[in-house]
């Protein structure tokens, strides 16, 4: 194994136990910060894979603002921070079922990959993903159209966001 | 990578830990100094020479001091947040360049921690980051100073992150990259704050704001929430917050040194790279003197005023100046005109002008109004 | 992905101020507590009640509205790295992606939701 593998089961799992921490923990505010220890995993998990950008990225929009959301959310509407209700309903074991088969589906078609036991090769010297994001952002052959579309898509959950709040006044 | 490798990271970590943490205490004995010299008082004189042993007493006293931990508080989060402040304030500081590299027994020592190709990016996680620490300090301390501190001190916090993130943007479109490294180089010929004057102010006004430094330090406003999300802290917990907020305006004014203002490079820097901290360290000290300047002159900003600036000004007006300056290098670029590159900082003042106007006029229609 | 191995490791050193700090507090200061110390502070008046109350929704509407500004910010940055090298289109395109955004900000400004009352 090398230090890489290493790294990556360490940060998987401390992900995984975050995660379920987040859906276990009776503490509502516990439960966003675990959700955004969660978050952070995933962030490394990103950095793992020379995905700079993307890393950064899943910390300045999830970390930084979603999850913020959620604690606001949380702090300016609940009193009690406990949530007193049963943990599960009596359907977890067809959720556990349904995760299970996602999962061992997800893995039986992965398998037939031949990249899936390869280990990733080093970028070439000089490779800057970011440049070329840039590049593909605005090049007509490429993603320009998603870009922009992105924009309205953004534009929509603004005033979609603003009309809920204003008329609830 | 060998244990030489490791050694040399952790030590260099260790180093700017170190520095950052006495530029910490000296920066308090700095502005305490700084303040009573405005204010036409002597300030600390006592404890050494000119009173240079001062921050070293206070921490003495601080660790020696009774920690209240009161009994409503959330005791879990209550001791997480002042660490969770006080690691970003540190951690930013990890993709400053402070210089180019030495020898050192053979062996070329970088100065600097991380050389990562987001490296603004970084910056801005980090400082989005930094909210946490806030608003769970005021939250668990179950007092309601210290949650409107903490909440607000928040609202504000991620208001101005999008004026200091579109800041970020200009100096990236003038620097042509988001390492840092690459940023300083491009200024060899010229500092980026020549070229856009109006996108360094407004960097400046939103890391004021975002270091809860005056006028904006409505967290903290004494008059009107004791001390805010700290309220209810004491002893070292206290000093930590104290801390973060110190080294955050360190860093950021070492940031702010390196976007706008040619970071490490000055006369002589590529001969004697040991030249770099230094000329880093004097513009840090010099930026550093600006926000003291500002806390002894202006009084603080109103919150719904602060707000509306936040949106309603600075968002705006930095948006434009990103596209000025983009519209102005492309435009000189293509048509081979240098009268379009020099037309940037013009456009740019004319819009600050602008924005400048607005505010006079809402400000004086508010004060004859209901206000 | 070296160059966080670096960044990580100084999380780990920075993480040493705050915890040695806290733990030399804990350690060499007196402890003496009493009920009247540990109550909440209010500026010497009982308090009244919890701190965990509601709060205004405003604080979660500016919450909102700097997501959308956030994400745009985050569109910009890659934008703004290779904008030297590409022409005058990116900057058009530029500013058509940050002008349907202004329209938001302005529905937003017109609908009032940035005044803090």
């Amino acid at each position: 194994m090398t230090g890489a593998q290493i790294i990556f089961i360490v940060v998987a799992l401390y992900t995984l136990g975050s995660a379920l921490m987040v859906v276990t923990t009776r503490n509502l505010i516990h439960a966003a910060l675990w959700l955004v220890s969660t978050l952070f995993g995933v962030a490394v998990t990103y950095a793992l894979m020379n995905a700079n950008f993307i890393a950064v990225v899943q910390v300045v929009v999830y970390i930084g603002a979603i999850a913020i959301l959620f604690i606001f959310a949380v702090m300016l509407t609940r009193k009690d921070m406990r949530d007193s209700g049963p943990q599960m309903n009596k359907n977890w074991w067809l959720g556990a079922l349904v995760a299970v088969l996602v999962f061992a589906g997800l893995a039986f078609m992965l398998s037939g990959w031949s990249g899936f036991s390869k280990v990733a090769a080093d970028l070439p010297s000089g490779f800057d993903s970011v440049s070329l994001l840039g590049e593909a952002l605005v090049s007509p052959q490429a993603y320009v159209l998603p870009f922009e579309v992105a924009s309205v898509l953004l534009l929509a959950a603004l005033v979609g966001a603003v009309y809920v709040a204003f008329n609830r006044k | 990578m060998d244990w030489t490798m490791w050694v040399e990271w952790i030590v260099k970590g260790f180093v700017l830990c170190l520095i950052l943490l006495t530029g910490f205490a000296y920066l308090t004995w700095y502005e305490r100094r700084a303040l009573a010299r405005i204010q036409v008082r002597v300030g600390p004189n006592r404890a050494g020479y000119q009173g240079l042993l001062q921050p070293i007493a206070d921490a003495v006293k601080l660790i020696f001091k009774e920690e209240l931990t009161p009994g409503h508080v959330y005791k879990v989060v209550f001791i997480l947040a002042p660490v969770l402040t006080v690691v970003p304030s540190l951690v930013l500081a990890a993709v400053v360049p402070l210089g180019t590299s030495f020898n050192l027994f053979g062996r070329e020592i970088t100065l600097y921690v991380a050389d990562v190709n987001v490296g603004i990016l970084y910056l801005t996680s980090i400082a989005s980051i930094a909210v946490y620490g806030i608003v769970l300090a005021g939250w668990s301390s179950n007092n309601k100073y210290a949650m409107l501190g903490g909440i607000r001190s928040s609202a504000q916090m991620i208001s101005y992150e999008l004026t200091l993130g579109l800041s970020f943007v200009t100096a990236i479109i003038l620097g042509n990259s988001m390492n840092m490294i690459d940023i300083v180089n491009e200024q060899r010929g010229l500092w980026f704050v020549v070229i856009q004057p109006v996108g360094a102010l407004i960097f400046w006004i939103a890391t004021l704001a975002e270091v809860n430094r005056a006028p904006f330090d409505m967290p903290e406003a004494e008059q009107e929430l004791t001390a805010g999300y700290h309220a209810e802290y004491s002893g070292m917990k206290f000093a930590l917050f104290f801390m973060a907020e110190y080294q955050k305006m360190i860093v950021i004014s070492m940031i702010l040194a390196t976007l706008f203002f040619g970071g490490y490079l000055g006369p002589f820097v590529d001969q004697v790279p040991l030249l770099g901290p230094v000329y880093l360290f004097a513009k840090v000290i010099i930026l550093l003197f600006g926000m003291i300047w500002v806390r002894a002159t202006w009084p603080r900003i109103r919150y719904d005023r602060l707000m509306s600036f936040g949106w309603k000004i600075l968002l705006p007006l930095s948006l434009a100046i990103a596209f000025i300056t983009a519209t102005g290098i492309l435009l000189a670029d293509v048509l081979n005109n240098q009268l379009f590159f020099w037309s940037i900082p013009v456009v740019s003042i004319i819009a600050l002008l602008v924005a400048v106007a607005f505010i006079y006029r809402d400000l004086r229609r508010k004060s004859h109004g209901r206000i | 992905m070296s160059e966080w191995i670096y960044v990580a490791l100084f999380i780990a050193v920075g993480l040493i101020i705050p915890i040695g700090a806290i733990a030399a507090g804990f350690i060499l200061g007196p402890k003496k507590p009493n009920p009247i110390k540990e109550a909440t502070y209010e500026c010497g008046v009982e308090p009244v009640g919890e701190a965990w109350i509601q709060f205004k929704p405003q604080y979660y509407i500016f919450a909102l509205v700097f997501l959308v500004f956030d994400v745009e910010a985050v569109f910009l940055f890659p934008w703004a790295v290779k904008l030297g090298q590409l022409g005058l289109y990116a900057v058009v395109e530029g500013i058509i992606f940050v002008s349907i955004l202004i329209i938001g900000l302005v529905y937003t400004w017109r609908k009032g939701m940035l005044e803090w009352l």
